[in-house]
Formats: C-alpha cells, sequence, structure tokens
C-alpha cells in the first residue's frame, strides 16, 4: 500500500446559486500522476483550486498528508507551500525579471539568501532549458517559455505536489510540446501531479489514473487506458469521441 | 497704442512695484507651497489607509472606509477647512499653515484612497493567486506583487488630484491665510484693479 497524500471527502462547493462540485470524494497517492478530464463547466478546475484553497469548500474535507486543510485556524501558507501551482496564464510577475519571479517566494517565504536562491533558481532553469533568459522580463518570453518559468517557479519551493490548471490551454500548438515535455519529466522522477488538462496524448503516456467530471460529479475513473480506450459512461464516449481524433 | 502700452506700465507698477507689493505675492506663493506639499503627503498616507480599508475582508473596516469616503467626498472642502480650524483645532494653537494644511489632506485623502483603490483592483486576480499559491502571505503578496504593479496605474490620476489639489488651497483665505489668491484680492481691492488677477494666475501656472 503506498501512502494518500490527497484525500478529499464529500467536496461540495458552489457559485452563488450553481453547485459547481457535488460532494466529490477522491484518494490520491505519493508519485501518482492524476489526470482530470471533462467538459467546460464541469468543475474539474474548481477541484483543482480547491485542493490548495485558491476557492474556499463549502462543504466535505479536504485532508493533505493526513491534515485537514480547510478548517478556520488552519495555517494557510504553510500548507500551500507543499503544494506548487501553474495557471492556464502562466500568471508571472510581469514587474520582475525570470531570476526574480523564481527566487521571490524562496527568499520572502523560505528564508534563503540571495544566492542560495539564484543557485537553485539556475539549477531549475537548466531543468526547464532557459538558463539564458535568467535576465529577461516575462513581457519579451513566448508562451510555452512564460509556462516553463511558471512551473520552475512553482518548483523552487521544494513542493511535494503539483497542480497544474490546464496547463497548455493558453498555448500556441507548437508550443504545447515543450512545457508537456517539461511536466513528463517531472512525472518520471516521481513528482505527485494533479492535472487538469485536455492532452489525451500526455494522459494516455504518463497518467497513472484519469478521472472523468461531469457536472460536478467524478463520472468515471480508472487508468488511462481503461477510460479512454473503453469508457463505461455515456456522457464519457460522447465527451472522449469529441475530443480523441 | 501709447495710451494702452502707459496703461498696462501703470497698472503693472501698482500690482508688483508701488509699496513692494511683489514681496506680498511672492509670501503669499510660500503659504500655497507650504500648504500644498503638506497636504499632498497627508493625502497619500490618509488615502492609502482608508484604500486598504476599503478593500479590507473584514466588514467594520469597510465601513469606515466607506463612511469616510462619502462624507469626505459629499462636502465642500471649504466647509471642511472652517470645521477643521473653528471647531475642531479651535483650542489647540498651532500654525495656520498646519492646520490648513490638515483639513487639505484630510479631504484629498478621501480621493486619493479611491484612486489607490481602482489602482489595486486593476490588478489581474491571477497576481495575487500566483503569490497566495507559492506561499507568499496576503500582506507580502499585496506588498510585493500587487502594490508595485498598481503604482504605474495609479501615478497620472494622482497627479491629476494633486493639480486640483494645489489650486484647492486658494480658499485658506477662509481661515484668514494669506496664500497667492488672498495676497492678489488684498492688492486689488486696494487699487481697484481687477486685471492683478492675472498675475495670481500667472503664479499658479508657474507654480505647477
Amino acid at each position: 500500500m503506498s501512502d494518500v497524500v490527497i484525500k478529499v471527502n464529500n467536496l461540495c462547493k458552489s457559485f452563488k446559486n450553481r453547485k459547481v462540485l457535488k460532494g466529490i470524494t477522491e484518494e490520491i497517492d505519493v508519485g501518482e500522476v492524476v489526470v482530470v478530464i471533462g467538459p467546460s463547466g464541469s468543475g474539474k478546475s474548481t477541484f483543482l483550486r480547491c485542493l490548495n484553497l485558491l476557492e474556499k469548500p463549502d462543504e466535505g474535507e479536504v485532508m493533505i498528508d493526513g491534515e485537514q486543510i480547510n478548517l478556520p485556524g488552519v495555517d494557510v501558507d504553510r500548507l500551500r507551500r507543499k503544494m506548487g501551482m501553474v495557471f492556464q496564464h502562466f500568471n508571472l510577475f510581469p514587474h520582475l525579471t525570470v531570476l526574480e519571479n523564481i527566487t521571490l517566494a524562496p527568499m520572502k517565504v523560505n528564508g534563503l539568501s540571495a544566492e542560495e536562491a539564484k543557485e537553485k533558481a539556475m539549477e531549475l532553469l537548466d531543468r526547464v532549458g532557459l538558463t539564458e533568459k535568467v535576465n529577461d522580463y516575462p513581457a519579451s518570453l513566448s508562451g510555452g517559455q512564460k509556462q516553463r518559468i511558471a512551473i520552475a517557479r512553482a518548483l523552487a519551493m521544494d513542493p511535494e505536489i503539483m497542480l497544474f490548471d490546464e496547463p497548455t490551454s493558453a498555448l500556441d500548438p507548437e508550443m504545447v510540446g515543450e512545457v508537456l515535455d517539461v511536466m513528463k519529466n517531472l512525472a518520471k522522477n516521481g513528482m505527485t501531479m494533479v492535472v487538469v488538462t485536455h492532452e489525451m496524448g500526455f494522459a494516455r503516456e504518463v497518467g497513472t489514473r484519469l478521472l472523468f467530471m461531469d457536472e460536478g460529479n467524478i463520472l468515471e475513473k480508472g487508468t488511462p487506458d481503461e477510460v479512454l480506450n473503453d469508457p463505461k459512461e455515456e456522457r464519457t464516449q460522447s465527451f472522449l469521441s469529441k475530443v480523441l481524433i | 497704442m501709447s495710451l494702452w502700452w502707459a496703461d498696462v506700465v501703470d497698472t503693472f507698477q501698482r500690482c508688483f512695484i508701488s509699496e513692494e507689493r511683489y514681496k506680498l505675492l511672492i509670501s503669499g506663493i510660500g503659504v500655497t507651497i507650504k500648504v500644498s506639499l503638506l497636504a499632498v503627503v497627508l493625502g497619500i498616507i490618509i488615502g492609502f489607509l482608508i484604500a486598504l480599508c476599503n478593500l479590507s475582508k473584514k466588514k467594520a473596516f469597510n465601513v469606515i472606509g466607506k463612511v469616510y469616503t462619502d462624507v469626505i467626498r459629499g462636502t465642500p472642502s471649504v466647509t471642511q477647512l472652517m470645521i477643521i480650524y473653528f471647531v475642531v483645532f479651535a483650542t489647540i494653537n498651532w500654525s495656520k499653515w498646519i492646520i490648513a494644511a490638515i483639513a487639505f489632506g484630510i479631504n484629498s485623502g478621501a480621493y486619493v484612497s479611491e484612486i489607490i483603490r481602482a489602482g489595486i483592483l486593476s490588478i489581474d486576480k491571477g497576481q495575487t493567486e500566483a503569490g497566495r499559491s507559492l506561499g507568499l502571505s496576503a500582506k507580502q503578496t499585496m506588498m510585493t506583487i500587487v502594490v508595485p504593479q498598481a503604482v504605474k496605474n495609479i501615478f497620472p490620476a494622482l497627479g491629476n488630484e494633486f493639480i486640483t489639489l494645489i489650486k484647492e488651497t486658494a480658499i485658506v483665505g477662509y481661515v484668514g491665510l494669506i496664500d497667492i489668491q488672498k495676497a492678489g484680492d488684498f492688492i486689488r481691492v486696494r487699487h481697484t484693479k481687477h486685471s492683478c488677477l492675472l498675475s495670481e494666475q500667472r503664479s499658479y501656472i508657474s507654480y505647477l
């Protein structure tokens, strides 16, 4: 038995009168790469954002490392350090250079010195293949480069878990590959990942498990091969028939 | 033509030269500068604090910010100046110009707070989310990520506000301070030369 790192129990969330999550229950183990797919509006992004409390759940429990995090009085900032997040629109800080983007949190939060932080940043930039951009501002980077920097920025905090919220949806098709390569590498190195995406190829190749969400529920789950090749639910079949070519 | 020119020279003579009137105007400029500079500083400090109140998640702070901006923006600045001078500071023996500057600072703070609030709200929510998701606290995110970006949006509007503020100080005559406006008035009343008003205007423009 492997260790459960994320445990979600009966998670509910509404915006105004619309129920977005209708009681999600799920466990994610260390080292898993869980890919979440589903039509827009199905609640997959909200599910992801509830894991690091960017959205506050209305009901239910979110446990990280056995500790319930959606309780009043829990130090959210401390818990968020365990989780890195990568956004659809990168959200790099435009007023800071690439280096400053990466070193900001390690210095402010973990108290690293400027040199230690820089050393680490260079290591990460090397990993995402962008060492030559260290002193550039985000505005001068392409979408794919921005997203690779955003991944490096999240990794700089040494997270146990990485959350990806449609990391390639805002990219030109040509640039999707370079970002997915970085993510595949991460997966190979044993990082626990939760990825919301429409990249079925990625799901098939590196996903250890696949969740299909629709209308606030997890409708179907299994290994990527099971779900993609032999979907049981009708809704899954009709979704996949539109997505897969 | 020569008659007209003679008139101009005569007016100039009366407005500036005779009885060393230029000295009165210069000291008037000094008062305007002192009052407006201190008021600008106070306006920024108060404006920033009130903006934080307005943006806070705590209801009590919201109410304070809302009442402050509504009351200050909803009443004439002359009234506020006179209330501060004749009521609030009635028994406190500070220099007139400091009290006047406090009144203008309080007034300006309400407008500055709205400018700052708008500037901060103009920054994409994703920036805050990115900061928080990295483990930065709400305060750290605000000070290192949101505010530095908001400043760029705030500056032009803030410049406008301060030009308005400087001109607004022309009402300090109401509490007996002799600024450019009042100095010009004295000269004008004594010599019934309304063209002296032009000299006041020029003084403001050169200050700005």
